[in-house]
């Protein structure tokens, strides 16, 4: 096997591509991702994600495109310990206790952590004796990351880690993260919340149905959605002649109040004041990652909801 | 490495209490319940409580061989050899630990069903003993092997049944409950199961000190088809082709 070092090259897929029967799970992703680098996956349910992790991981076959890791085949990198993860679905095996399973787990890579350490920076050191079929699901949780952890790979993959998990939890797994990102670890995680992804992602991959809508750092990704919105008191004023202002794409009101969602807040903003003199307590801010998330993973075909007077 | 994998697949399996329980006991009890009112029969021209002796060793060795497999598929069905695929666990690592785990949990059903024999009066002497305890070692080959395809290729609550009934078919007409098929057609198709040769390991170490050329060859034809099957399967189910 070619000897490569992990730092050369990240992690490379190219027109990823995979249907199961008639559902196409992901259609042509293309990602590069450098090494150090830590990217959130984001995407409704059913989006591809994990079927995108799984190709990543060489668990599951493409129909078609490549997978390359630090320059190695999924599998290759996987023999050489450069890949851990924690799965989407899964639990550990039974007849073994929280700590032999850590210690198992460490006993598989060249460079583990050391297994006391995991076990309390996991917050399991008091469920160490425990068999690991008799956890809670956020203690379960724990100890997929505890293993996880052990392995000290050059990349680590997590399919939604906080599940389930509490909000202390959390804190203390980002925590965690956030140590193994400064020791330069390359990172790709999928979840839900989106406060996750914005506060510790250097980077955000946005999918829906199965490709990537939308790819940068949460502040291009806000302004790729557009949504920036604008708030102004505006009493008695016709929504579909706001609407109609260059860079809005929807009015509301709320009482006397208008917010108008705009794609360029700046001319929308001039046009405003020149228009509606009256306007009184402008606030422009820049949408949440919410919003931009709802607005890129819409499906196409429906109307956005913004759109025209709907009051 | 590898040595920690091998130790706790080892101990995972001695943990699984009901398991290894039924699978030592079971025999035993059957052995004593029969083989205690018939002393002094004979059965395929041996003493009674020498053949069915090797008999209820073969049975519960062939359960102590598939088990491992059955734990395969709940390992499986609990998505944990999925993230053994992500590790740098070899495949080599986990069959030998499966294949010692089968045999270590064969071992002590074999010893105890020979203790219950000696105790109805089986005398053999030592080198007869090995001779037994090494042939029905090797042909238990195509039962771990069985077990290792069954638990790549049946589904959880399936296994169950398709482990028992697997064990018990062989069992019976490999003889292991009785010399049942003692002449014509029947005789020549039982001839060819491994578990044929398994029950008449007793017999053979008695009067030949191993097994005729036939019984060799039945178990080893049996390893030969089932090692490529089992690599199949394998790469069937991890997709690692
Ligand atoms: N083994 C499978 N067989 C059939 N269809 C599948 C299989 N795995 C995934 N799918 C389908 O592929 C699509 C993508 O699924 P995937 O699990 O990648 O989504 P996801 O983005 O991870 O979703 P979630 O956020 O719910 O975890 C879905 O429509 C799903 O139903
Ligand atoms: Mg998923």
């Amino acid at each position: 096997m070619a000897v490569v070092n992990p730092q050369d090259a990240g992690i490379r897929a190219t027109g990823l591509t995979k249907s199961y029967g008639s559902v196409r799970a992901v259609r042509g992703i293309d990602l590069e991702i450098a090494p150090g680098e830590t990217v959130a996956l984001l995407g409704p349910n059913g989006a591809g994600k994990t079927t995108t992790i799984d190709m990543l991981l060489g668990l599951t076959h493409p129909d078609a495109g490549t997978v390359a890791i630090f320059g190695a085949s999924p599998g290759s990198a996987v023999r050489s310990g450069w890949v851990g993860g924690m799965l989407q679905t899964g639990s550990p095996p039974d007849h073994l206790r929280v700590r032999e399973l850590v210690s198992l787990m460490a006993s598989y890579y060249p460079h583990p952590r050391r297994v006391e350490d995991v076990l309390r920076i996991t917050g399991v050191s008091d469920l160490a004796e425990r068999w690991t079929t008799k956890l809670s699901g956020g203690q379960a949780q724990r100890v997929r990351f505890a293993t996880a952890l052990v392995a000290n790979p050059d990349l680590l993959v997590l399919d939604e880690p906080t599940a389930g998990v509490d909000v202390e939890g959390r804190h203390e797994f980002w925590e965690v993260m956030r140590g193994v990102a400064a020791e330069g670890k390359t990172i790709v995680f999928a979840t839900h919340y989106l406060e996750e992804a914005d506060a510790f992602a250097d980077r955000i991959v946005l999918i829906a149905r199965g490709s990537i809508v939308a790819d940068g750092s949460v502040t291009e990704i806000k302004a790729k959605a557009g949504s920036r919105t604008v708030r102004a008191t505006l009493p008695g004023v016709d929504l579909a002649s706001l609407a109609a202002l260059p860079g809005v794409v929807g009015a509301e009101r709320h009482g006397d109040a208008v917010v108008l969602s705009c794609t360029d807040a700046d001319a929308a903003l001039a046009c405003l004041f020149a228009k509606f003199p009256e306007v009184r307590d402008v606030e422009a801010s820049g949408g949440s990652l919410e919003e931009a998330f709802l607005e890129l993973t819409a499906e196409e075909d429906s109307t956005r909801p913004a759109e025209g007077d709907k009051s | 490495m590898s040595a920690t994998h091998v130790r706790y697949e080892i101990l995972r399996t001695f943990r699984n209490r009901v398991t290894l329980g039924v699978t030592l006991a079971l025999p035993l009890v059957l052995y004593y319940s029969i083989a205690s009112g018939n002393r002094h029969a004979t059965s395929s021209g041996i003493p009674f409580p020498l053949y069915f002796m090797t008999g209820m060793a073969a049975y519960g060795a062939m359960f102590a061989a598939v088990s491992p497999g059955a734990h395969l598929a709940l390992d499986r069905s609990r998505g944990w050899t999925r993230q053994l695929r992500i590790t740098p666990l070899r495949a080599r690592t986990e069959t030998v630990a499966k294949v010692l785990a089968a045999y270590l949990v064969a071992l002590p059903a074999l010893v105890l069903l020979f203790l219950a024999g000696a105790s109805l009066g089986v005398r053999l002497d030592a080198a007869q003993w090995l001779e037994m305890t090494g042939l029905l070692l090797v042909g238990l080959a195509p039962f771990v092997l069985m077990g290792q395809i069954l638990g790549h290729v049946v589904a959880g609550d399936a296994l169950v049944p398709a482990v028992g009934g697997l064990v018990i078919l062989f069992a019976l007409f490999g003889g292991a409950y009785g010399a049942f098929f003692n002449s014509g057609a029947m005789l020549t198709f039982v001839k060819l199961l491994p578990s044929f040769w398994l029950v008449q390991a007793g017999k053979a170490a008695l009067l030949l000190g191993d097994w005729p050329a036939e019984g060799w060859t039945v178990v080893a034809c049996w390893t030969a088809a089932l090692v490529p099957l089992a690599v199949l399967v394998y790469q069937h189910d991890t997709g690692n082709v």
